[in-house]
């Protein structure tokens, strides 16, 4: 799934790295804990987060997260904005809340880091 | 590949450049040519060290010596020390404060999570003085 799709489904606001919608999604994380996406997301999937701040961009960038969405509107700061747009990964914000966000998700196909087989 | 070593040095409770000596030390990495699978290993290791360094203690330091052989990471910080390594070593126990784990952080997974990446890890701690984890990815030739 490209981003730019996942932008539109979710009629997201893109607040980092608009140049990157091209980007190829497969797998999707979502968590507000991020020793949880340290020890159970997977290279290259995207993160689904309510949490704002830095320690989410460097979680990300550790953990090979190509990029993220905030959900329910939740907006990080001008500082996180920019730290993600230096280690280049994409931000999107939706007003979406987090079931809807990965229902909608999975119901285009995007799955999980998981090895469930739907 | 040549051999190299360096030191980060860590400040408790600078939640701003948490995660800055991780990911520094992954650039090193990527430019030393290491594979990206065994880069994710040492970063999330080192960053889960790196974020205990940050929440529990004064200060601390980040070693790294990368040989041929393997990449080792010693992180000393100058904190509380843990009463009881095992404990801390399972999932979900954790001492965190509630304003950490609105952080994200302190879900009882960052020892757990670094012993999950590497080959070997040493955790020594004395009470009042620090705490020392030291943890090794080994690199196989065709690294």
């Amino acid at each position: 799934m490209l981003l730019k799709d996942i932008r539109d489904l979710l009629d997201a606001v893109v607040l980092a790295r608009e140049q990157d919608m091209g980007m190829e999604i497969e797998r999707a994380y979502c968590a507000d804990l991020m020793s949880d996406v340290l020890a159970f997301s997977i290279s290259n999937s995207l993160l689904i987060t309510g949490l704002t701040n830095t320690q989410v961009i460097r979680t990300a960038e550790v953990a090979t997260i190509k990029a993220i969405v905030f959900i329910q509107n939740k907006r990080p700061d001008i500082q996180t904005i920019s730290l993600a747009d230096e280690k280049k990964i994409p931000l999107l914000v939706t007003n979406f809340s987090m079931f809807d966000t990965c229902g909608l998700l999975f119901e285009k196909g995007l799955r999980s880091c998981s090895d469930l087989e739907f | 590949m040549p051999c190299c070593e360096g030191v980060f040095f860590l400040t408790g409770k600078d939640f701003k450049n948490a995660g800055a000596a991780s990911s520094s030390l992954k650039g090193i990495l990527e430019d030393i040519g290491i594979p990206a699978a065994t880069i994710r290993r040492v970063a999330i290791a080192a960053f889960e060290a790196e974020m205990n360094t940050i929440i529990y203690s004064v200060a601390g330091m980040m070693n790294y010596v990368i040989t041929p052989e393997m990449i080792k990471i010693r992180i000393q910080d100058m904190g509380p020390g843990i009463p009881d390594i095992d404990l801390a070593m399972k999932e979900g126990y954790s001492t965190a404060p509630d304003y950490i784990r609105e952080m994200g952080f302190g879900s009882g997974m960052g020892l757990p999570n670094i012993k999950r990446n590497a080959d070997a890890l040493t955790v020594n701690s004395i009470l009042g003085e620090g705490t020392t984890v030291e943890f090794i990815i080994n690199l196989t030739p065709e690294d």
